[in-house]
């Protein structure tokens, strides 16, 4: 086969992640693609928690409604998974809890003494890996690759190494002896080629890193907390640092004073630190200051899911805090473009001296995907209009115009230790010079300079990819797209023209592609993971009203099913 | 050449009431600068939002009126991307003692080399006049119409407590002492705090000059007075009401810059080549393969 569904479950804290991970790294070193999909809840231990890993020849993007193999630690597992297995689905069960199909079920199960067989090793963490052994063998993998893996992760301790090969060794004989009938779900070979294997989060702080930001300010939240992780051990390699702040307040003042200071700064977030940043967020609209936010969007509002998809964040991104505040609002929607799109927005911020934000969403966040590569030729630093030093020294002092109203809206802005380069950044309403000016007059001007710089903005808003004149347009953002072009392969399949948007930039809204994408289509889904329909009533407010354009919204927390896009579609394709 | 007074001053017009305190916190920041033989480009001075909040403006160094409260980690993040540079944070007991409290709390136990002069007048003054964290009880303001029931916030004490490394405190009226401990401040490595009395003549008509004058005693001019000896400067501060005036507090140990891994041993962040070599950004991939 060349895509595989694999699932294990159990209860939280019994080593699911780290299981999961084992299959799905050595299954990136072979060559396959992989799409890893954890659900869990918001504790440490306890409750039903599952990770799902589709492996695959040719790359994914999406999680899926079918299973081919489960491996359940518990009765739990089997009872709220099955209905996913496809008929002849395999349940690798641990003898230990008596497992049994339900009613209805028609999945094979594959009763294997896990337990046992840990004990009779010794050491009852092995249980996992021998759950490992036997999907290996299911899945017609050599063992070799996983005997690496094992050493690698577990060999620094005495022992744990050989005990944990000897585990897969285990499992894999088990499987081998009893369970050779099943030869349905054998991957095809990889292609041998070791990709990249990284959370959005990890590809978000590299692209941080590539971006030239050696200064992060941040407070741990879910799904966001892997960005800072990862940067505190890196960014000093670098000569940069990262602080862990008393809250969300702190780090974003403190990311823009470092970004005041001629640093590329950052801090990253998710829906409850954003509400908390607002008022910063507009102070480095109001005093020109490059800042850099990466909100991981997650359930809200308020606490809401912490650990469950959502992408309605869109409004507080754009417009959230008091008064008119301009800020550049960049969509990635894979873990690549998660890499890419945070190394451009230290661009953008510096170029534009704005606020940027760069928005994923748990799923991005958190889900592992192969890469292809990430390529840091692609990232150039620019560093936008700085004023120059010999000619603010010929100038003198009290002459450097910080806030010149220019026709691009951005004026050159001097960094501390440029000797008559001396002004006051402040949030209070300025002239020119910086100095406080409530003038009407000036008001105005300063205002209009300030939005004017996003008219410069010259990234493409939009992705399009499909038929030209489609019967069928699917928009959406964020981490999305996998699921909508899963849907318009079916569809072209079936012979219906179909295309997908996909919305790169949120703000400032890109107006004229959409409308000539919608204006194309005979009918049109925007679909998106929030209640009130964020996007639709963006493109209703920046765009226009129109019939043919309906909306698909997905708030129960869990991402969208290709098989959820599809229904919508045939029902609006009749 | 030395720099001179007139290169730390602003040509703008002040808007502080005649007789405020603030003029003698503003006189003793720049003295200090310039005894300290600093160039204005050098210093960055972050304020906050309230009357105080003005006292960058009239300092000819690079500037950041920051949002209310937040004078402390927008300073720590000037000071991380320059440390070249010294950075001064200034505001007044509501920003700093009220919205912006846990920000002072943890900048101390955190400890960046910057200073943070609080200039403490006991009231709000910019909003015309409503109690303070650090109003005295009793007092009687247009929210206490009935006297201040709240028990003040004494920022010596808590200082101490939080760990500070340096800890005094001047009056506006004494501008040699209050210059020379602001020096002292920005010199000491790691945070450094200077309460800076500060009366407000128009709308606090209990802690003025002339109580400051009866009450404060300087711990400068006591030959007993060991300012290195912690219990002994926090039973000073609770004995006398923090009616005092000196340096209270000193302790040499590291800042976070120099604990921080690796951080002194780069040039300050805004002078450094961004640019990636791709063999080194090869080996951080090649952990994800």
């Amino acid at each position: 086969m060349d895509l595989i569904s694999w699932k294990i479950g159990g209860e939280q804290g019994e080593g699911i992640d780290s299981t999961g991970d084992i299959l799905a790294t050595v299954c990136n070193r072979l060559g396959y693609y992989i799409y890893g999909y954890k659900h869990f809840s918001s504790r440490i231990k306890g409750g039903h928690t599952n990770y799902k890993i589709r492996i695959s020849t040719k790359k994914v993007l999406s999680t899926s409604g079918d299973l081919q193999i489960l491996v359940a630690l518990d009765q739990d597992t089997i009872d709220l998974e099955y209905k996913e297995l496809v008929p002849g689905g395999l349940i690798v069960a641990d003898t230990k809890f008596k497992p049994h199909l339900p009613e209805g079920c028609e999945a094979a199960l594959l009763p294997v003494p896990m337990t046992e067989m840990a004990k009779e090793l010794g050491n009852l963490q092995v249980r996992n890996v021998i759950a490992v052994g036997v999907s290996a063998y299911l899945l017609g993998l050599p063992l070799q690759g996983f005997e690496d893996m094992v050493m690698e992760k577990f060999g620094k301790k005495k022992g744990m190494g050989e005990v944990n090969v000897q585990a897969l060794r285990l499992g894999y004989e088990h499987a081998e002896s009893l369970f050779s009938v099943y030869k349905d779900f054998r991957l095809a070979p990889g292609d041998g080629k070791a990709r990249l294997l990284l959370i959005g989060n990890e590809a978000a702080a590299l692209g941080a890193l590539a971006g030239g930001c050696r200064v992060m300010t941040a407070y741990p939240i879910t799904p966001a907390s892997e960005i800072m992780q990862y940067l505190i051990p890196t960014f000093p390699q670098f000569g940069g640092i990262v602080v862990q702040c008393e809250d969300e307040i702190a780090s974003i003042t403190a990311a823009i004073g470092a970004g005041f200071g001629g640093a590329r700064a950052m801090t990253a977030t998710s829906g409850p630190g954003l509400s908390l940043m607002q008022e910063g967020i507009g102070l480095a609209s109001m005093a020109e200051i490059p800042v850099v936010v990466i909100n991981t969007q997650r359930g809200g509002p308020s606490t809401g899911m912490p650990t469950k998809q959502e992408q309605s964040d869109v409004f507080a991104m754009i417009f959230g805090g008091h008064g008119d505040s301009p800020r550049i609002v960049l969509t990635p929607s894979t873990t690549e473009e998660a890499f890419y799109d945070t190394a451009l927005a230290f661009n953008l911020a510096e170029r534009f001296q704005c606020p940027v934000l760069v928005a994923t969403d748990l799923a991005i966040s958190l889900n592992l995907t192969t890469v292809d590569n990430l390529d840091l030729s692609r990232i150039k630093i620019d560093r936008g209009q700085v004023a120059n030093t010999e000619e603010l020294l010929k100038m003198g002092r009290d002459v450097f115009k910080r806030y010149a109203v220019t026709e691009s809206g951005v004026s050159p802005r001097s960094l501390p230790g440029q000797k008559y380069g001396q002004y006051l950044a402040t949030g209070i309403e300025h002239s020119e010079t910086g100095k406080v000016q409530e003038n009407p007059d000036n008001r105005v001007n300063q205002m209009n300079k300030r939005f004017r710089k996003l008219q410069g903005l010259d990234v493409p808003g939009v992705h399009y990819n499909g038929a030209e004149n489609p019967d069928i347009l699917l928009v959406g953002f964020g981490s999305t797209t996998g699921a909508i072009d899963k849907v318009i392969d079916e569809l072209t399949e079936d012979g219906v023209k179909a295309a997908h948007l996909h919305v790169r930039v949120m703000w400032p809204f890109p107006s004229k592609e959409i409308k000539a994408a919608i204006e194309k289509a005979k009918r049109v889904v925007v679909a998106e993971n929030n209640a009130q329909a964020q996007l639709l009533r963006l493109i209703k407010m920046e765009v226009g009203h129109y019939d043919h354009v309906e909306s698909l919204l997905k708030y129960n927390g869990n991402p969208f099913l290709p098989s959820d896009i599809m229904g919508k579609c045939r029902e609006v394709l009749g | 050449m030395a720099t001179t007074l007139a290169e730390f001053k602003t040509a703008e017009k002040s808007w502080w009431c005649p007789g405020c305190g603030d003029f003698g916190v503003l006189a003793a920041m720049q003295r200090a600068l310039v005894e300290m033989d600093l160039n204005p480009e050098m210093v960055t001075i972050v304020a906050g939002i309230g009357c105080s909040g003005r006292i960058g403006n009239y300092i000819n160094s690079y500037n950041f009126h920051t949002v209310h409260g937040r004078t402390l980690p927008t300073a720590m993040g000037v000071k991380l991307a320059n440390r070249d540079l010294t950075v001064l944070a200034a505001g007044g007991d509501g920003d700093g003692l009220a919205i912006g409290m846990s920000h002072f709390m943890h900048m101390m136990r955190r400890n960046i080399d910057i200073t943070y002069v609080l200039m403490d007048n006991h009231i709000y003054g910019l909003t015309k006049g409503q109690v303070s964290p650090a109003s005295d009880p009793g007092f009687v303001t247009k929210s206490t119409p009935a006297g201040n029931i709240e028990h003040p916030v004494r920022p010596l004490e808590l200082a101490l407590a939080a760990g500070a490394g340096f800890v005094a405190q001047g009056f506006s009226s004494n501008l040699q002492q209050l210059a020379e401990l602001i020096k002292q401040a920005v010199q000491h490595r790691g945070f450094s705090f200077v309460n800076a009395i500060s009366p407000c003549v128009t709308f606090n008509k209990v802690n003025t000059y002339d109580f400051y004058k009866e009450g404060l005693t300087n711990v400068d001019e006591d030959p007993n007075y060991d300012a290195t000896d912690r219990s002994r400067a926090f039973a000073k501060v609770v004995e006398t009401e923090s009616m005092i005036t000196g340096l209270i507090y000193r302790e040499e140990r590291p800042s976070y810059e120099d604990l921080a891994a690796g951080f002194m041993k780069a040039p300050p962040v805004a002078n450094q080549d961004l640019n990636l070599s791709p063999e080194r950004f090869e080996k951080l991939l090649s952990k994800f393969r």
